[in-house]
Formats: structure tokens, C-alpha cells, sequence
């Protein structure tokens, strides 16, 4: 069974075709990893589905780097 | 090879008239078609008829009004077919009077189906389209959308706002390679024509440089087209195709 920090990081690479070591925790999805708007509400609803979780769009708004949506799901899924 | 080979098309309101003639359209390009309408047993008779002239079809039961009907069916659409590339928003309804005689329930009834049902879908089919980075959204407008039209505030408007949502549609997801068109049939020879009286009819003849009304098939084939990779490069447009009436 892989961390939550392991799956989020297996859906960021998934969804914004990037390549896996580019994912650190301060790697931020727009400056570094190319994302546009649509990315992320996509990058959101994956999220979203995969840990059973709903991000209200004023959290989703403030994850802009991978350290800070691994932690939102940590504090909030309902699997963990 | 046919122009929509390999392609999974659905069509709202596709049980009469232009959304009929559209589903036979796109069959014949070769496009297999979800066949989308209110009663069960209509949509799979139309999707019984296509698959008796040898083509691949399947019948969905659905009201378009309702956001979770059209999440339901697209999901539905995807597991039978594998994946979306075509969306025809063509249900729509009338339910004409004057401004002055027109009940909530009339102008609400007509904008839930006509822009509502429009929003509902395109809302729905986007997700797979985006992840298979591509897909065509043809939405089913009206001259009386850029024209007004008196009896028809609920009708006009609603198709006024179907040509806004194609244009926000083509702009949001230009960037996915899904394009997304509508056409703005004027006169059509259909079951919703044939109830207005035979002055309206006339008067409509009158202003119409080609002198004829228009069949379903008329619409159909410019849906063909924006449905097909001959228009890729085409979005956020409206096409009217009205024998000339307005230009």
C-alpha cells in the first residue's frame, strides 16, 4: 500500500504529463510544472475521485505547490 | 474511409426530426451513435432502426435538464462505447406566446431544456474529450437567437444563449484540441414548424431569398462537418443555415 504522498504525486505526473523527479514537494504547478487553469481543476477532481475527498474550490485555489496539496489530502481525505 | 470512422457521437433530442436526421448523418459518416431522448422505449425504437440499416447504435433514456441524467449517460456512453469524440446538443422545445401572456412556467420550461440541457451535457462530455485531447461539440442554436422573434422571448432567448455558451465552450477548451460550433437552422420543415399557422408560415416563405424551407437533412450535414476533422481548425462559430434569410 503506497503513501497518500506517493499517490498524489502519481496523479500530479499522470495528469500533467511531467516527468516523476520534477515532482518535489516545493515544485509548483504553475511556475514549475506547466500547469494552466484547466490543469488544475482537473489536477482538483482527480484528487477528488481518487481519495474520496471534496475540495471546496477556496481550498483548491490556495494548493499551488505538491507539498501543499499532499498535505490537504492528508488532513482530509476520507481514507487515510 | 468514411470521414466519421471509428467515432462515438451523441445526439440529444435525437428521436424526431433534425436530431433524427442528424443521427442517420452521422451513422452513414460512420460514426456509431448514442441515441439521446426523454422515453426509453423512443430512443432505443431510433436506435433499433439504425442498427436495422446496419449501423452501431444504442438507445439512452435521459432528460437533459437534469445535471445528473447527463452525467449518468455520458458515463454510460463511454463504458458501452469507449469513449466520446462527438456531442450534439439538439434537444430543444418551444412553448411560444407573447411577452405579455407568458408564464414562469413557460419561459423556464424552455430555458431548462434549450440552455440548461446545452450546459448540462457539454459540462459532462468535456471530461472525456479532455482526456482523450480531442472532441466536437456541434450545439443547435437559431436565427431567432440573433434575430428575436415575437412569441418566442423564452425560445429567442434561449438560443441567444446557446451562441454565448458555444463561444465560452470553444474558448475554455481550445487548448485540448476540442472545438465546439453551433449552427443556427432558420425555417425547418419539422414537427415544432409544422404547428405555427399557415400565415406564419407564409410570411416566413416571404423572407427567405431561396424560396424553400429547410429540411432536417439540411441541418444535418453541416453538423457532419463540424463533427468531421475538415473542420478542425473551426470553433466558437455559429453557421446560420436559413436559405438566406439572414445575413
Amino acid at each position: 500500500m503506497s503513501t497518500i504522498a506517493e499517490r498524489v504525486k502519481e496523479i500530479i505526473v499522470d495528469q500533467l504529463q511531467v516527468p516523476a523527479e520534477q515532482v518535489t514537494p516545493e515544485a509548483k504547478f504553475i511556475e514549475d510544472l506547466g500547469a494552466d487553469s484547466l490543469d488544475q481543476v482537473e489536477l482538483v477532481m482527480a484528487l477528488e475521485e481518487e481519495f474520496g475527498a471534496d475540495i471546496p474550490d477556496d481550498a483548491a485555489e490556495k494548493l499551488t505547490t505538491v507539498g501543499e496539496a499532499i498535505k490537504y489530502i492528508e488532513d482530509n481525505s476520507a481514507d487515510k | 474511409m468514411k470521414r466519421l470512422e471509428n467515432k462515438v457521437a451523441l445526439v440529444t433530442g435525437s428521436t424526431r426530426g433534425i436530431g433524427r436526421a442528424i443521427c442517420q448523418r452521422l451513422a452513414e459518416e460512420g460514426a456509431a451513435v448514442a441515441v439521446v431522448g426523454r422515453s426509453p422505449e423512443t430512443v432505443e425504437k431510433i436506435a433499433q432502426e439504425l442498427r436495422d440499416a446496419g449501423f452501431n447504435a444504442r438507445g439512452y433514456a435521459a432528460d437533459v435538464a437534469k445535471s445528473e441524467d447527463a452525467k449518468a449517460t455520458v458515463a454510460k456512453v463511454v463504458a458501452d462505447f469507449g469513449r466520446l469524440d462527438i456531442l450534439v446538443n439538439n434537444a430543444g422545445i418551444t412553448k411560444d406566446n407573447l411577452m405579455l401572456r407568458m408564464s414562469e412556467e413557460e419561459w423556464d420550461a424552455v430555458m431548462n431544456v434549450n440552455l440548461k440541457g446545452t450546459f448540462n451535457f457539454t459540462q459532462a462530455a468535456v471530461r472525456p474529450m479532455m482526456k482523450q485531447r480531442s472532441g466536437k461539440i456541434v450545439n443547435l442554436a437559431s436565427v431567432v437567437g440573433r434575430m428575436g422573434n415575437v412569441g418566442q422571448a423564452n425560445y429567442a432567448a434561449s438560443k441567444a444563449g446557446v451562441i454565448a455558451l458555444t463561444k465560452t465552450t470553444a474558448k475554455e477548451f481550445a487548448s485540448r484540441n476540442i472545438q465546439c460550433n453551433a449552427v443556427a437552422p432558420g425555417f425547418v420543415m419539422t414537427d415544432m414548424t409544422a404547428a405555427l399557422s399557415d400565415d406564419v408560415r407564409a410570411m416566413f416563405l416571404k423572407v427567405i431569398p431561396a424560396g424553400r424551407a429547410g429540411s432536417p437533412e439540411d441541418i444535418a450535414g453541416v453538423v457532419a462537418f463540424l463533427a468531421s476533422g475538415d473542420a478542425d481548425y473551426v470553433t466558437g462559430q455559429v453557421i446560420n443555415i436559413d436559405g438566406g434569410m439572414l445575413m
